[in-house]
């Protein structure tokens, strides 16, 4: 378990570029395993093409109260990136005019962003149908001055998006630290208790599941009802729909596969898993990830990367949704990561 | 060719029995991915089968795919160990009750 990022640490891998690199050698130079470029392109899909923009996603900062051994954001509270009021000035505009139905704010922990409420405020004003806040549940337990965000999400019929990468305690606290899955249950109870997953309030709390470990995730469906069972059963918890998201190799979950000499072996899971039915559907197709920064890439793993969008238009402050949409996506071997069996994305399942 | 018995990067190959005997690799293949479906018994009761089963004819390719399906489908340690001993004790059993039979032997033998 990490106590610090990478960057904090300065660890060779805290560069994209030498994550990048690292991805684009070994086994894949050697040609043991297809490039994701090679790969898509047996079924006519290179270049990959966005379709219909559903989805806008804006990383708030990448300041976080944990300090997840998975993260592929190398998130954690050494972390200073944090998006300002200008910034966000210029995403409430972009926010108003998109084609999108649904927002997505995620981090880091976007409630330590020190204009979040009021950004909330003013970005649900705009009438996005689906509004979701990426939340890791033990940032409501953190501290004093947020332990009513439940009732601050609920104000704003905010869509709750919630990590918990297990059911039992043991698992949870090894990925993401000791403690984390009680405070973690609690917070969830106070979701509950302010009407979320509660028939007839229409509050959505929805769950977010990944493997911890060097495996993949099985059956949606199997796993949501599993949880939904445990946790009915041990804590009288409710939620509405569980998301199984694959760990994509890089990060600090790339770290983790190397250290544990994991790497080739989840490459090879990756790659023999690939289902050319999620490459029609891989959520950047339909999703824009702004960064903290304001610039625009193709899903948040590329935001992690430093892999700009290929559009005349890389910035938010030049944001035109057409001109974005006739891009080519950028891609590396990190993909295999969404199209691997059932597919994953943010919303979970995509095959 | 390894110089070991067993190399882990052979569990991929296994596909390829089919190559030399297509009809019966295929069947093989047919009736193994039917038997693992969802039936009377749920997908993860028959991984935890498997797993037992696993241990009992000793296979280490066999245990590597189980442990990992079992953590894939949110199995337990302490459930798979459990599987692995449910294994073992019918093992040491099926061992011990031909005790049995020497002890019907020995009588039979002794004055």
């Amino acid at each position: 378990m990490p106590i610090k990022s990478l960057k904090a640490r300065k660890d060779d891998l805290s560069s994209p570029e030498n994550q990048l690199k690292f991805l684009s050698n070994g086994i894949f130079r050697k040609g043991d395993l297809p490039t994701f470029k090679e790969k898509i392109a047996e079924t006519g899909n290179f270049p990959l093409k966005p379709k219909k923009l559903e989805i806008l996603q804006l990383n708030l900062g990448y300041m976080c109260n944990q300090v997840c051994s998975h993260c592929h954001v190398d998130a954690g509270p050494d972390r200073k990136e944090i998006m300002t009021v200008e910034t966000m000035k210029q995403c409430l505009e972009v926010i108003k005019n998109t084609g999108a139905h649904t927002l997505d704010l995620t981090g880091g922990a976007p409630e330590m962003n020190p204009n979040f409420r009021w950004f909330v405020e003013e970005a649900s004003k705009a009438g996005i149908k689906d509004f979701i806040v990426r939340s890791n549940l033990t940032i409501i337990l953190a501290n004093k001055k947020y332990h009513d965000l439940p009732e601050f999400f609920k104000k704003h019929n905010v869509h709750v998006a919630s990590s918990l990468p297990f059911y039992k305690r043991e698992k949870t606290d090894k990925q993401r630290g000791s403690g984390v899955f009680d405070k973690s249950i609690k917070a969830l109870q106070m979701l509950n208790a302010v009407g979320y997953a509660q028939e007839g309030t229409g509050l959505k709390l929805d769950l977010v599941y990944n493997p911890s470990g060097a495996f993949l995730p099985t059956d949606q469906e199997a796993m949501e009802n599993d949880f939904k069972v445990a946790l009915k059963e041990d804590f009288n918890i409710d939620f509405n729909n569980l998301f199984a998201i694959t760990n994509l190799p890089i990060s600090r979950f790339l770290e983790y596969l190397i250290a544990s000499e994991n790497y080739e072996d989840y490459m090879y899971a990756l790659v023999d898993a690939y289902n050319p039915t999620a490459v029609e559907n891989v959520m950047c197709t339909n999703t824009i990830s702004i960064s903290w920064d304001g610039w625009l890439y193709d899903c948040d793993f590329n935001q992690m990367l430093d892999l700009k969008v290929n559009s005349k238009v890389q910035h938010i402050s030049e944001y035109n949704e057409d001109l974005l949409n006739d891009r080519d996506i950028i891609i590396s071997q990190h993909c295999y990561g969404c199209t691997a069996g059932a597919g994953s994305s943010c919303q979970g399942s995509v095959a | 060719m390894s110089k070991n018995y067993y190399d882990p990067a052979d569990l991929r190959k296994f596909g390829e029995i089919t190559e030399w005997s297509e009809e019966l690799g295929s069947k093989f293949f047919d009736y193994y991915g039917k038997v693992f479906e969802e039936g009377a018994l749920s997908a993860r009761e028959k991984s935890l089968i498997a797993l037992a089963v696993s241990h009992v004819v000793k296979c280490p390719y066999c245990i590597d795919a189980y442990t990992k399906d079992g953590l894939q489908r949110g199995i337990t340690k302490e459930e798979m160990m459990e599987a692995v001993h449910a294994g073992a004790a019918i093992e040491s059993g099926a061992t011990l009750v031909h005790g049995v039979q020497m002890m019907n032997k020995y009588k039979k033998l002794s004055m």
